[in-house]
């Protein structure tokens, strides 16, 4: 299992290969869209590519809860166990 | 009419990162043509295991992000079309008379087939949502839209080999129609993966000379024996004559003229008699207010196939008949091997260079032509390429009994 560091750090990996942003900009309070401009189509690509990485399922209904880098974190760590 | 000149020409092909090189390496008799460094033999079985492989990979070239993005051949039509837009001088265009018609002859197909593998492999969940926007044909077109702000239309002929000429001409015709002043329009294609292969090879469409990829695509030659799959593009800035004469553009050349023209014959084979790819010769022609005679230069189809090389080069010959003398004809596969539907387009490229530099480019491999063929062939070296005025066609022909001639002519 990843910690919450890992986990922001691997999450931080896939926002920066998917959009360019630099691993270091991805932080918990960052909003998704106002902060890394991140459309639908790239959050869900990074919510599929973090399913596999995490091994965690991400359900369609929960992406919307996600807004900030931290939702995304939490939300992992706790699918995870 | 409204006169339509070619201003800014891209390439990303096997002989170079871009056009300059590119044409370098033609001109130089260089063979782009080399062996696959993997195992599709061992694991597929694959017959053919070379190809015309892109001298440079446009992710080195492209932002991570960008190739994230895009398929390998809309990656290939954004690098050539930067490349052309830079070379017309960058025309600041009002976004709504910008319009793009680039093609594809089969569109995404690595990216389809790599997403079949991952729902296959890992399940429907792990397919990455890009898919679609990456393996869409009309993906090339709508990037170089994005790219370039273009509002007046982004088009995609498809017409499988034929693809990146009829784009060309559908330029053409965007201008002509008033719809748009400029047009960045060209081809592209990247199907250099074990599927697309495996398919052309079952068709024995494909050279098998595994132990000699430089020399494997050899037009006219008799010892052809099938083309050789290339990858990459080509884009030319089209503009009207008025347009790029007011922002003081540097004029490449003019696209005078443009024929198109079908077999309805059979769905691959081209019809033996080669009418419909005269008539497209003769239509371009007449559109371009011209005749054979005027004609000094063809930039052939000829992929290298034992019966397609000699169809077009008999409706050359009986088209030209007295003036087939005065036309070098080259075929520039022989370097690059046959992009599908980039080749219309680089081969463009090539044809508006050979007016400018006025040298056509020579034909590689041919050791023993045909001993039919009856126009004179450019072969090793280039040709120089007389004064005055000048008119030059390009011929592709597609799949389907799509043909395809585009006539330019000299600035």
């Amino acid at each position: 299992m990843a910690s919450k560091d890992e986990i922001l750090a691997g999450l931080a990996e896939i926002v920066a290969e998917e959009t360019g942003i630099d691993t270091g900009e991805v932080t918990m309070e960052k909003s998704f869209t106002d902060d890394l401009d991140i459309d639908s189509l790239s959050m869900m690509t990074i919510v599929t590519l973090a399913e596999e990485k995490f091994d965690v399922r991400i359900p369609d209904d929960e992406v919307k809860n996600l807004a900030t880098v931290g939702d995304a974190v939490t939300f992992i760590d706790g699918a995870q166990a | 009419m409204t006169r339509v000149v070619v201003t800014g020409i891209g390439a990303t092909s096997p002989l170079g990162g871009d056009a300059p090189t590119t044409w370098s390496a033609a001109l130089a008799g260089t063979s782009g043509v080399t062996s696959f460094d993997n195992d599709w033999d061992e694991k597929y079985g694959l017959p053919v295991m070379f190809g015309g492989q892109l001298a440079v990979d446009p992710a080195d070239v492209l932002s991570r992000p960008e190739t994230k993005r895009m398929d390998r051949s809309a990656q290939s039509a954004v690098v050539a079309a930067r490349e052309a837009w830079a070379d017309a001088g960058s025309p600041e265009v009002d976004p709504y008379r910008l319009a793009t018609s680039v093609a594809s002859g089969i569109g995404g197909v690595i990216t389809l087939l790599e997403s079949w593998d991952t729902a296959r492999e890992r399940g429907a969940a792990r397919v990455l949502p890009m898919s679609v926007p990456m393996l869409m044909p009309n993906s090339p077109t709508a990037y170089v839209s994005l790219d370039f702000g273009a509002k007046a239309g982004a088009h995609a002929a498809v017409s499988a080999c034929a693809s990146g000429a009829e784009s060309i001409a559908r330029g053409l015709e965007i201008i002509q129609a008033g719809r748009a002043d400029v047009v960045i329009a060209g081809g592209t294609e990247a199907p250099i993966h074990p599927g697309p292969m495996a398919d052309f090879a079952a068709m024995k469409a494909l050279s098998t000379r595994n132990d000699d990829p430089a020399g494997a695509s050899r037009p006219y030659d008799t010892s052809r024996d099938g083309f050789v799959m290339g990858e990459g593009a080509g884009i030319v800035i089209l503009e009207s004559e008025e347009y790029a004469k007011a922002r003081g553009a540097r004029i490449y050349a003019y696209l005078s003229g443009t024929g198109m023209t079908s077999d309805a014959h059979h769905i691959a084979a081209p019809a033996p008699d080669g009418e419909g790819q005269r008539r497209a010769m003769e239509f371009a022609l007449a559109e371009a207010g011209l005749t054979i005679a005027d004609v000094a230069h063809i930039n052939a189809h000829a992929t290298s196939t034992p019966v397609g090389d000699m169809i077009e080069a008999r409706a050359i010959a009986s088209l030209a008949a007295e003036h087939a003398d005065e036309i070098v004809l080259s075929a520039t596969k022989s370097m690059t091997g046959h992009l599908l539907g980039g080749a219309g387009a680089l081969e463009s490229v090539f044809t508006v260079l050979a007016l400018k530099d006025r040298l056509a480019p020579p034909t590689i491999n041919v050791t023993e032509p045909d001993p039919e063929l009856a126009v004179d062939l450019v072969r090793d070296t280039p040709r120089e390429l007389p004064a005055g005025d000048l008119a030059a066609i390009n011929n592709s022909f597609g799949f389907g009994g799509h043909n395809v001639a585009l006539v330019f002519t000299t600035a």
